[in-house]
């Protein structure tokens, strides 16, 4: 289903009064009203989806689809109920949901240092470009869950397989958006930098990879869901242990409830990392606001 | 230090395409001079000046700083481009981009804080090393830029349209800082820019460009006095017999001179 256009949420800006020039900024307050409107507009879909779930949950009484108030309940039984030294979250959680994210920042991690600086090789080089771009644009085509079983042949069942399969999936992404990133980098700013006679290296650091880094951001931000999407079912295929073999166990013995909690918790980890992410986003970018005073 | 034009040819494009921009030209800056180039756009001023800076190949010819001929960005040199959102790196503080710069010359921590200290003071921007350049104005963010080839101590400094994208006002203050800052670092200036007015107001000597192909048409003496003053050298009558001179060299470089 495709969401409908959500409706217009502010009244458009009233023309300013004052002569264009001085662009009328709404206040501190008006903003964050206007925030929380929007956010509240966003919401309004989720809830719907919501209130039918628990309707049809409680009519129906399937085994299968509970009502959303008693998944809730379970998430709270399973993954929270911790003593405040553990800041409330249940043993099992900390167990399954490190061992999940450790693979995760294993294998993103990795992705993340070698698609950088594959990239920055590829954006640099138009000679090792043309050699390598076909077979990075090859492996980046490939649906990621092929590379499962043969992440499994080398590795066998073990934590080094999910990671490997993590990296492998997302550091595509960032290659190649790395290296588009840095092919595109502003010549001005290159020709700044060589006339300040700066070291490689500082070329490197501190001016072609932070000038590249909306679109490097742009190519993490897309890996990392894919990596989250892999870490999942990477265990739901093969393993002993971590969050989508919680949903694979819960599953097959019929606890229909776990298993909805599991999803659950899954869905909250990727949106905490994803705001995370934005966050870290938006302050790494912000003299990408490059407007600011120039007109003055 | 000398920056010697010698004989120094550039065309751009290969074969059937290639168009000369520049013919056989050459030019000396001496020591501490300040020296005006003044022409129409397009007539391959800024082509000369990065030929210069080291930043382009001449097609044939050598350019030189001092004795030494120059094959890429010599130390010593500096460059404030015209457009300083892009030559600035808005990704850093004013501070950052000022100890990039300073990156080639190997200091001290301690030496680096002051140079960079005493740079920003000279332009008026003491205390700002903390701000982005997107934070700033346009007339902040040129002086920026001059603290940045300021910073390093340089011998020579090129200025490639500094002021074209700063309103009057600014552009005035921006001039006398220039001024000044050149007697205080003890630099020698190739000043680059399309304003009539302002090559005659800066220069020690004017070096007026024709287009098409790119030639010196003139090199005129500037026998102001200084300290220079915005109203009342440009009230002075040498002033204003230079102006209409260079103004008839750039507008019709191919008249003979009205006595
Ligand atoms: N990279 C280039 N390739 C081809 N032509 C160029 C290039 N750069 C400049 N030109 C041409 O050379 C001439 C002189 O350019 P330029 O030195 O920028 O002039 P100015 O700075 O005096 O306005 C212009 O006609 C311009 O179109
Ligand atoms: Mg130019």
């Amino acid at each position: 289903m495709t969401s409908p256009t959500t409706p217009p949420l502010t009244p458009p800006l009233t023309p300013p009064l004052t002569p264009p020039l001085t662009r009328t900024r709404p206040g501190r307050a008006t903003t964050a009203l206007r925030r929380t409107a929007a956010g509240v507009g966003n919401l309004w879909l989720l809830a719907l989806v919501l209130v039918l779930w628990e309707v049809y949950g409680r009519v129906s009484e399937s085994l299968f689809v509970p009502p959303i108030s008693r998944i809730l309940e379970n998430f709270g039984d399973v993954w929270l109920g911790g003593p405040a030294s553990q800041l409330f979250l249940s043993d099992l959680f900390w167990s399954e949901v490190t061992t999940s994210l450790s693979r995760f920042a294993r294998g993103w991690g990795l992705a993340v240092v070698v698609g950088i600086a594959c990239g920055v090789v590829l954006g640099r080089s138009p000679v090792i470009a043309q050699m390598y771009g076909p077979v990075v644009r090859f492996f980046a085509a490939i649906p990621n869950t092929v590379l499962l079983p043969i992440a499994v042949q080398i590795f066998g069942v073990a934590s080094n397989m999910n990671v490997f399969l993590i990296f492998l999936g997302s550091v595509w992404v960032v290659m190649i958006n790395t290296a588009d990133g840095v092919a595109g980098v502003d010549p001005m700013w290159l020709r700044s930098a060589r006339s300040l006679r700066v070291p490689r290296w500082v070329l490197y650091a501190r001016v072609i990879v932070p000038a590249a880094a909306p679109q490097i951001l742009a190519g993490l931000r897309v890996s990392l869901g894919i990596g989250l999407i892999l870490m999942v079912i990477s265990e739901l295929y093969a393993t002993t242990e971590g969050l989508g073999f919680q949903i694979v166990v819960a599953q097959s013995s019929f606890r229909y409830l776990d298993m909805w909690s599991a999803f659950v918790l899954i869905g909250l980890i990727g949106i905490v990392l994803n705001l995370a992410f934005g966050r870290i986003e938006t302050r790494l970018l912000r003299w990408q606001r490059r407007t600011g005073l120039d007109a003055l | 230090m000398n920056v010697v034009v010698d004989r120094v040819r550039k065309s751009y494009g290969r074969g059937a395409e290639a168009r000369e921009v520049l013919t056989e030209t050459s030019l000396t800056v001496r020591s501490q001079e300040f020296v005006s180039i003044v022409g129409p756009s397009g007539c391959g001023k800024s082509t000369l000046l990065m030929m210069m800076a080291g930043l382009l190949k001449p097609s044939s010819g050598e350019i030189r700083l001092g004795d030494e001929p120059v094959t890429g960005p010599p130390a010593g040199l500096s460059v404030v481009f015209q457009d300083y959102s892009r030559s600035l790196f808005p990704w850093m503080s004013v501070r950052r981009n000022l100890t990039t710069a300073l990156t080639a010359s190997r200091l001290g921590k301690e030496e680096q804080r002051s140079r960079v200290e005493h740079a920003l003071e000279s332009v008026g921007l003491a205390g700002k090393g903390e701000m982005y350049p997107w934070q700033m104005s346009g007339g902040m963010q040129q002086r920026v830029a001059i603290a940045r080839a300021l910073v390093t101590e340089p011998t020579v400094m090129l200025m490639d349209e500094p002021f074209a994208a700063v309103d009057a006002q600014t552009r005035a203050d921006l001039e006398d800082l220039v001024l000044r800052v050149r007697h205080e670092y003890d630099v020698t200036v190739a000043f680059v820019t399309h304003d009539i007015d302002e090559s005659v107001y800066m220069a020690d000597r004017i070096v007026v460009l024709a287009a098409n192909p790119g030639r010196i048409a003139a090199d005129l003496t500037v026998d102001l006095p200084r300290p220079r003053d915005q109203v009342e050298t440009k009230l002075d009558a040498r002033f204003a017999k230079l102006r209409s001179e260079v103004f008839r060299l750039v507008m019709r470089p191919d008249t003979p001179a009205s006595a």
